[in-house]
């Protein structure tokens, strides 16, 4: 029963395609990595680096497949990474080399 | 514009996702819909901006009632779907 419109795919309230899916209402236990992303979120916001609505903008703004495949937390890097780079906070030099320092 | 407790609005048929990137809170089954004011329930600083870290002008934020068989063909007569619209989303129908 989708309407034909451009629905953003974030967007997905009553589409059809995920209404014959069974919603996994089990309590989800935090891992040690989503509770560091939701830290650095905390973080983020407190020194008002970063706010939560450009949190879900660019969660929003993670092509399809992929935000489908990604965790909840993983989306959340995925954008906090992605808005950092945007505003300067970071360079892809830096964050290249912090990832390669493990 | 301000609206009252009661008032018929519409959503506006608006698809701004289709033309460059946006953040929008308005969820697309009810753009283009009639519905009736319930309540304001404040003024906050618009969402569409602070997503994109720009000066963000307040505006009024709303309860509309919808009726649910109308949006999504399922349902019966009486059953509703509320939704939280800025107002800038509305006009008077």
């Amino acid at each position: 029963m989708d309407k034909d419109t451009p629905r953003a795919h974030h967007d997905m309230g009553g589409a059809a395609k995920f209404m014959c899916e069974a919603v996994d209402t089990a309590p989800h236990g935090l891992t040690d990595f989503d509770k560091q992303v939701d830290a650095i979120r905390g973080i983020l916001g407190a020194k008002q680096i970063m706010t939560v609505d450009e949190l879900r903008r660019g969660i929003e703004s993670i092509p399809e497949a992929e935000y489908h495949r990604l965790s909840y937390y993983r989306r959340w890097i995925r954008s906090i990474t992605a808005i950092l780079l945007e505003k300067g906070v970071i360079t892809e030099a830096e964050l290249r080399a912090a990832l390669e320092a493990g | 514009m301000m609206f009252d407790a009661g008032a018929n609005v519409r959503v506006k048929d608006d698809w701004p996702e289709s033309r460059g990137p946006v953040h929008i809170r308005t969820p697309h089954y009810v753009r283009g819909m009639q519905g009736t004011v319930l309540r304001r329930l404040g003024a906050f600083p618009n969402p569409e901006d602070l997503a994109f870290a720009r000066p963000a002008p307040v505006r009024a934020l709303y309860h509309v009632r919808f009726d649910q068989p109308a949006i999504w063909q399922e349902g019966h007569a009486g059953d509703e779907v509320v939704v939280e619209i800025f107002e800038h989303w509305l006009e008077p129908a």
